[in-house]
């Protein structure tokens, strides 16, 4: 018979509300074979008691339903993030917050560089925090005029690159006439370049040769090490492109026998007709393993809120701007939910703007007629300017939410002043009257859009507090409980996998989040800085600071 | 149009070739974009072209027109091809920049929900390719409907106002030709911008969505006249202000849907003029041997007698 081990630890926070507490935990086979005093798990005979996490807090692992694999494709480059920030091997980088400070973490990393044509690349530059500064071609030149340099914003939509980089492209010359590469006096671009359109041609000169919805090896692996020190065992890719060659790396990588997490792709939903996208996933289902469960379509509705491209209803954008772009036309949408339901392939949607959430809405309760199926969860994603009626809409229709609380937090401001106004800024993102509604719901980071880290994920939802300081929203706040509750059996629920993982009991996976502290016992503005230890993942053990 | 001040600057010795024309091709969902593409590559007459739409399936070629189907790629016969492009279009252009040989021709099907004119735009940035056009399919009797839906009215509208040619396709469909030009006013007024023409079964000359080679050593007569198109070549045109002429042709009711010509101003210089629905540009050019203008319009609507007027005797009509 397998081995049976029996951790102790300082407190073990179950989210099993039949017994929401214990001390020792029974780990047999990679599974819990039950929580609660040492004396209770001996009763399973011969145990063995292993005390490394006496002086820890255990968890469930935290599930994170909402990020992308590229957050560690990324680290391979530079970061010039506003904001401090852990990279995969736990060194955490500070904020930058000027553009000479850009320019001289840029001309570090060109130091270090060996290969003379090697490209400089740098990432998550955001502007709106230095007065929407911008960037220039001239400022990216004192970083090298003789290899390419690029830095791509934290929106994913702009990027800023040198002289060299544009001549390389064959773009440094006058004459453009395109809103997405603004001119100087001279008539020449200022190496500022606005929308994927115009990034793709010089991307390949300035290290973003690949398509960044595509997983690569590299980025597979530093991902699953931000997520042992974040306390994550379970997330998602929403969602990648997933060709052949990339599936393979996939099963190949998450399969090794010291992979620490379970990785959930969503299949994006561009580039095949709806029959053959449908067709194409319920293949790839039967290739699912533990840790890599495919079978899932991400569609994407609408655009960002704060790029002016969600989809709103009246009275539309605060600054009048015209309304967003839709992504997908809604004929569209109808057939894949009509023929998803049918197969039982699981859909999330992407919707930030509330006219796009609406649409969900109508077009499945109106599939879900055609195919009954009382236990789809099919979630929006985002769904950040969803009001109660949406809200209760979609708990009867039997969706979920997965709200973006962290979003609130970087960009809670600029909605507040620019893009929605103060009365939807303050209900955006709004927990409470989701779990009042009674839709089942977890929130999430968007990693990279915000820092990977369901702790920050769960302080963000409780405080509601922006950049800038101020509570936004405090009628939308959520209990402690509430948020934990929602960074593992939320995030679960909407996966399907709540039978199988987010709460400490028997039967389910023995993934644990290793805190060094109680996060129901500490201040909730202190919620994200509770230290991470690391994971257990299916029984296996994973130090962050043996990563 | 791509508004070029000179030769753009290419990398890998590529300034010598001719810059790829690219027409793209809008319209909401059933509009019939597809039809359209397809009656195109059945009319190719030699040109190859190469479509990029959004995804496979549904069809976006018909069968019998296609040689070989790879992931990506379909070989259509008479060397046209079909790639399908994702969510990355312009990717799919560099790709195509490097065929060798090069396509003639690059049709871009916008899916339904998008802007043509951004994706236009964004044409305007690649070296090697010069924007011929953008072509707007408008389905006759629900494009109304269409523009006052709460969801998808603004996006018809927004589509609408960024054509150059108005296709009103599906007219066989509507009960009379009232209501045939009930709906063309109400196009015309959306988007006054724009040349309206009417089309049953995806029947539009090539030259209309592609654009017009220039005058040629022979007229080009069409395999079959039933379109209701006409053509007229103009030669010998006196030294004139180019950028003056293209505007008349395209803003004026010569009733010309697309122009193109090899000219001279006063001093010698020798110029090319492009004009399509009420755009227009005029660039330096080689010296051509073949100076002349060619404008195609709808038979009984391109003003013969005016254009006379403006460009001296036509050397050439023909029905297409």
């Amino acid at each position: 018979m397998s081995e049976t081990i029996v951790y102790s630890a300082k407190k073990i926070i179950t989210m099993n509300p039949s017994r929401p507490e214990a001390t020792h935990v029974a780990v047999r086979d990679g599974r819990i074979l039950g929580a609660g005093s040492l004396s209770e798990l001996q009763t399973w005979g011969d145990v063995r008691l292993d005390e490394r996490f006496k002086d820890k807090v255990l968890m469930p692992g935290f599930v994170e339903g909402h990020a992308h694999v590229m957050e560690g494709s990324l680290w391979s480059k530079v970061y010039c993030g506003w904001f401090d920030r852990a990279d995969p091997d736990g060194k955490l980088w500070s904020g930058v917050k000027s553009v000479d400070a850009v320019v001289e973490r840029l001309r570090a990393a060109e130091a270090a560089l060996e290969d003379p044509a090697a490209a400089v690349s740098g990432w998550q530059l955001d502007p709106i925090y230095m007065d929407n500064i911008t960037v220039t071609r001239a400022d990216l030149d004192r970083v090298s005029t003789t290899r390419a340099v690029g830095v791509l914003h934290a929106s994913g939509h702009i990027m800023n690159v040198n002289t060299k980089a544009l001549e390389l492209a064959g773009m440094m010359k006058t004459g453009h006439n395109h809103p997405g590469i603004p001119l100087g006096a001279d008539g020449l671009p200022t190496g500022e370049l606005k929308g994927p359109e115009v990034m793709t041609p010089v991307g390949p000169f300035v290290g973003f040769e690949r398509n960044l919805l595509d997983a690569d090896e590299a980025g597979l692996r530093n991902f699953a090490k931000l997520c042992v020190r974040t306390g994550t065992t379970t997330i998602t890719d929403l969602a990648s492109r997933m060709d052949e060659d990339t599936v393979d790396m996939m099963l190949r990588v998450t399969s090794e026998p010291h992979y620490p997490i379970r990785l959930m792709p969503f299949r994006f939903f561009l580039g095949l007709s709806a029959p053959e996208l449908v067709e194409t996933v319920l293949a790839m289902k039967k290739r699912a393993t533990d840790r890599l469960r495919l079978g899932q379509i991400k569609i994407v509705v609408d655009g960002s809120i704060q790029g002016f491209s969600a989809r709103l209803r009246w009275p539309g954008y605060h600054n009048g701007a015209p309304n967003g772009l839709w992504y997908i036309a809604p004929e569209h949408l109808s057939e894949l939910l009509h023929l998803a339901l049918e197969a039982g392939v699981q859909v999330h949607t992407h919707t930030n703007g509330d006219q796009a959430t609406q649409l969900v809405l109508e077009k499945l309760a109106t599939a879900l007629q055609a195919h009954p199926n009382p236990d789809h969860r099919f979630t929006l994603q985002h769904c950040q300017l969803a009001d109660a009626a949406q809200f209760r809409l979609a708990a009867k229709l039997g969706m979920c939410v997965n709200l973006f609380a962290n979003h609130h937090y970087y960009w809670g401001d600029e909605h507040y002043n620019l893009t929605v106004g103060p009365d939807r800024a303050t209900r955006m993102n709004a927990c409470r009257t989701a779990l009042d509604s009674g839709v089942p719901m977890a929130i999430h980071s968007d990693a990279p859009v915000t820092p990977l880290g369901p702790l920050f994920t769960a302080w963000a939802a409780v405080n509601r507090i922006t950049a800038s300081g101020r509570v936004q929203g405090e009628e939308e706040r959520i209990d402690v409980s509430e948020a934990l509750y929602a960074v593992t059996m939320g995030a679960a629920y909407t996966l399907h996998l709540d039978g199988e993982i987010g709460s400490i009991e028997t039967g389910k996976k023995a993934d644990f989040a290793v805190l060094e502290a109680d996060p129901t016992a500490c201040d909730p503005m202190e919620l994200k800085d509770i230290p991470v230890w690391g994971t257990v993942q299916g029984g296996r053990i994973f130090p962050a600071a043996e990563l | 149009m791509g508004h070029r001040a000179g030769r753009p600057y290419f990398p890998g010795g590529r300034a010598l070739k001719a810059d790829i024309p690219v027409a793209v091709i809008g319209g909401y969902l059933g509009a019939g974009k597809t039809t359209m593409v397809n009656h195109l590559l059945r009319h190719a007459a030699g040109r190859r072209i190469a479509i990029l739409v959004n995804e496979f399936g549904d069809l976006p070629i018909d069968e019998d027109l296609i040689e070989a189907e790879g992931e990506d790629m379909i070989a259509i016969s008479g060397g046209c091809i079909c790639c399908s492009f994702g969510s990355d279009l312009t990717a799919a252009l560099i790709k195509l920049s490097e065929l060798t040989p090069p396509p003639d021709h690059v049709v871009i099907e916008a899916s339904g929900v998008a802007m043509p004119g951004t994706v236009a735009l964004s044409i305007s940035i690649l070296p090697g390719f010069a924007l011929s056009g953008v072509v707007v399919l408008a389905d006759g009797e629900r494009v109304q409907a269409q523009a006052e839906d709460d969801y998808i009215g603004d996006t018809i509208v927004r589509q609408l106002s960024d054509a150059d040619v108005i296709v009103h396709s599906k007219t066989d469909l509507q009960p009379n030709e009232r209501a045939i030009e009930a709906v063309e006013s109400w196009l015309q007024a959306m988007a006054p911008q724009a040349k309206i023409v009417p089309t049953v079964r995806g029947r539009v000359p090539p030259d209309i969505i592609l654009g017009l080679t220039g005058p040629t050593a022979k007229p080009q007569a069409s395999p079959h006249a039933d379109a209701g198109y006409e053509s007229l070549a103009f030669r010998e045109i006196p030294p004139c202000v180019p950028e003056d002429l293209a505007r008349k042709l395209a803003t004026s009711s010569y009733g010309v849907i697309r122009a193109k010509g090899f000219l001279r101003d006063a001093e010698g210089n020798s110029w090319v003029i492009q004009t399509v629905g009420r755009r227009f540009e005029a660039q330096r050019g080689q010296k051509s041997e073949l100076d002349g203008v060619v404008c195609i319009g709808r038979r009984g609507d391109l003003q013969a007698a005016a254009l006379h007027g403006l460009l001296g005797p036509a050397v050439s009509s023909s029905h297409i």
